[in-house]
């Protein structure tokens, strides 16, 4: 019993907590991809900042003294978003908006993205330095243990609180998108333009001022994405760059610009990630005496170290046997 | 072919040059022009692909790092250890698992032919690769472990390492041809996306792959193709310096000699008919493909081709430094640096793609002590001001560098979007005439 607590721990919770971060990032590119048609490569960067900022934050409110029952890396988050969406609106202003304008090709944007890409690494690291650093120095990560009333179940199914944290407010991100996307007449605006921008402008919405709700709500998604993984993992300059392909193979799996379809592929590549590196021969051991022939120590489909490469195949292969991704047909 | 423009911005570029080497020592510049013409090579490269062909590749450092560790195979020193253990035999076996898998994969594919269709045929071929994959691995992993123990890594073969130049452009171009195969019908930003997750494999499989490369310990010293600073010490020139010089200077000539032939080469083929076929491609490939033009196999050979100089690159700036270390490798040094020189210079220009390259890495090296200067001056009117300085200027002057790429690759977007040396299209009638704006 106790194996299948492990397969718990590491498949199912594991899976669940990278599955909401590659969901939320996946949105916000989705997203831009659908408003302003250019695969954004600075989103791992948007994520990593929105991270620094929340780190800044919770630094100046321990220097104040206020400590609460939550970690304070969460508490600051209602301001660390803005702050971020701010600095998401001013480098479109700044870099994208011009090119836009001049009527450059999505190409351009995107190689401009990569400039910005490189620009906020330069400032990340010039101002939080390249060594990793934690949210939790003065406060305890706090772990959660919950004992399976199960015969032969003495090992808990073990979580922490940023991990609760994180699902939590991934369901509440999921579900205030949602009802922005179907009730808000901006949503509305926002699918309409994501369908088909011409008709859109013509039928009197505001595309400037869809373009800047669809970088307030990626910049916002991306700060709360990057802060609950730092807060799960630690704070580094390249924090968000290293799961930006699992990022962008979650938003072409659900089809670039579908939201909903970003939310399904980041959490169908943070599942198919853990379970192929997962050790299958733990799951065999209870049936040890049963099985006539010697089980391997090691039955990982992918060595952790190549974990990356799951991400990877499963975006070449939706790319050539489904490009739009796997929910042909879906609209928004 | 020389306009105004391009006279002035090379004689730019010759000043600037200059510059540096009377602010550095001349050993310093020229280890700075060695590095910018290896890079200037790989942009090269990229030109060929983006510029050419219009095909996004974002795994740049991919194929610099195979390049690479061509020098490291074919330049090293011969491990006795493995050769003389069961490592070799345990390798061929590997080998021979991995042609089975894929010639069991190939043999699949063809199932059509005999009335296998459809879902049927989808399921055997998942069923090929599975087998494929699980029985290589099978093979591969205690060859790994065992190699790993009783012999470090497989070691080199002890050849000249201008070989391993050679050798390191054609394993990047059989991996190019590999990728192009699989990537190429994909779309731009998808294709992006694919190319950078390939490199970021090559790179998770050299650093993991402790018995070919020797990972995280890295390789030292791979010989150099020219006498080093101690020979020619040893040939009689007393002067450590200038024996530096010398020795560093030898590398950049053999670097040169290299790129000459290749931008000669290059050049020809771009104003002959294939390059005319190739812009055509490039700039509708629709029509193209009209008059019987072959696109996807015209873009896989260009693909080819720019892997090509992008592994020969890469193989000049490894060797170079005389040590493969895989962790050392960054998308931003290896692969973003190489974009912002292609964009710089000018994209679909062989001489802008040069030119972006050496003025690059020119800039990216003098970034550093200039923003030390500046953080300096900064701290003396902080203190003065009765302020907090800022600490670790060193550390934090070096990552300015990484800004100002990325500040390059903007303005010059913004302002210079066809690079400062613009791609020319010169007609038959009017040859010097006709630029496109």
């Amino acid at each position: 019993m106790n194996d299948f607590i492990f397969f718990i721990n590491k498949v199912l919770v594991v899976g669940t907590v990278q599955g909401s971060i590659y969901a939320l990032g996946a949105v916000g590119v989705t997203l831009i991809f659908g408003i302003l048609r250019f695969a954004h490569f600075a989103h791992g960067d948007m994520m990593t900042m929105g991270a620094f900022i929340a780190y800044a934050l919770a630094t100046i409110a321990a220097a104040l003294g206020i400590q609460t029952f939550w970690p304070t890396g969460f508490i600051v988050l209602p301001l660390a978003i803005p702050i971020t969406f701010a600095a998401a609106l001013v480098i479109d202003r700044a870099f994208y908006r011009p090119l836009r304008e001049r009527g450059a090709k999505p190409v351009t944007l995107l190689i401009a993205s990569i400039g910005v890409t490189l620009m906020l690494q330069g400032l990340i690291r010039l101002f939080g330095g390249v060594q990793p650093l934690s949210f939790f120095e003065n406060e305890t990560k706090e772990l959660f243990r919950v004992t399976l009333p199960l015969e032969g179940a003495n090992r808990p199914i073990t979580f922490s609180e940023p991990q609760l944290l994180l699902i939590a407010a991934t369901v509440i991100s999921v579900v205030a998108l949602h009802l922005f996307l179907t009730r808000s007449r901006l949503g509305k605006g926002m699918r309409a333009m994501a369908d088909n921008p011409d008709l859109a402008r013509v039928s009197g919405i505001n595309t400037d001022q869809v373009i800047r709700a669809t970088w307030i709500i990626a910049g916002s998604l991306a700060c709360i994405a990057g802060t609950m993984l730092a807060l799960d993992v630690s704070l580094k300059a390249d924090l968000a760059f290293n799961i930006l392909l699992a990022i962008f193979a979650a938003a072409i799996v659900g089809g670039l610009g579908h939201a909903y379809g970003a939310i399904a592929g980041g959490f169908l590549v943070g599942f198919s990630e853990t379970l192929a590196v997962f050790n299958w021969a733990i799951l065999l051991r209870p049936f040890k005496d049963a099985i006539p022939w010697e089980v391997p120590a090691d039955l990982s489909i992918v060595p952790t170290e190549y974990k990356l490469t799951v991400a990877f195949v499963i975006l070449v292969l939706v790319l050539l046997f489904r490009p739009t991704g796997i929910f042909r047909g879906a609209s928004t | 072919m020389m306009g105004a423009r391009e006279w002035l911005m090379l004689a730019g570029l010759a000043v600037l040059i200059v510059l540096v080497g009377m602010w550095f020592k001349v050993p310093t510049t020229i280890q700075i022009l060695i590095t910018a013409l290896a890079y200037a090579l790989i942009a090269l490269g990229l030109n060929v692909q983006w510029g050419y062909g219009g095909l996004f590749n974002f795994g740049v450092m991919g194929f610099v790092m195979l390049g690479g560790y061509a020098t490291v195979l074919v330049g090293y020193d011969v491990n006795p250890d493995f050769w003389g253990s069961e490592g070799p035999v345990m390798l061929a076996r590997a080998l021979l698992a991995a042609a089975i898998g894929a010639a069991l994969i190939l043999a699949t594919m063809q199932v059509h032919r005999i009335g296998i269709k459809g879902r049927l045929r989808t399921f055997l071929l998942i069923v090929a690769w599975a087998i494929a994959y699980f029985g290589y691995r099978s093979q591969v992993d205690p060859a790994a472990v065992y190699i790993e123990r009783e012999a470090g890594f497989v070691g080199g073969l002890g050849l000249p390492v201008l070989i391993g130049w050679v050798v390191g452009g054609v394993l990047a171009g059989a991996v190019g041809f590999l990728i192009g195969k699989i990537c190429l019908g994909l779309r731009t930003d998808y294709l992006a996306i694919a190319t950078i997750g390939i490199s970021e494999i090559v790179r998770a499989l050299m650093k993991n792959m402790d018995w070919l490369t020797r990972g995280t310990l890295t390789v030292s010293p791979i010989p150099w193709p020219v006498p080093q600073q101690q020979d020619v010490v040893a040939m009689g020139v007393t002067n450590d310096t200038l024996a530096l010089s010398v020795s560093r200077s030898m590398y950049l000539v053999v670097t040169l000699v290299v790129i000459a032939v290749l931008y000669v080469l290059l050049q020809r083929a771009y104003y002959g008919p294939w390059g005319r076929m190739m812009r055509a491609i490039r700039d509708n490939h629709v029509a193209a493909a009209s008059m019987g033009k072959n696109v996807k196999r015209r873009q896989l050979e260009i693909f080819v081709i720019g892997s090509v100089l992008m592994g020969i690159g890469g193989a000049i700036l490894t060797g170079y430094v005389q040590l493969y270390d895989p962790s050392s490798f960054q998308p931003i040094n290896y692969t973003f640096i190489v974009w912002v020189m292609v964009i710089v210079g000018g994209a679909g220009n062989n001489l802008g793609a040069l030119f972006g390259g050496v003025l690059i890495i020119l800039i990216w090296n003098i970034s550093d002590p200039l923003s030390q200067l500046l953080f300096l001056e900064l701290n003396d009117g902080l203190a003065a001001a009765g302020l907090p300085t800022i600490d670790n200027v060193e550390v934090r002057a070096l990552q300015m560098r990484v800004f100002v790429l990325g500040l390059v690759i903007v303005l010059a977007l913004r302002y210079a979007p066809k690079g400062l040396i613009p791609e020319r299209i010169r007609s038959r009638e009017e040859p010097e005439q006709s630029t496109r704006a």
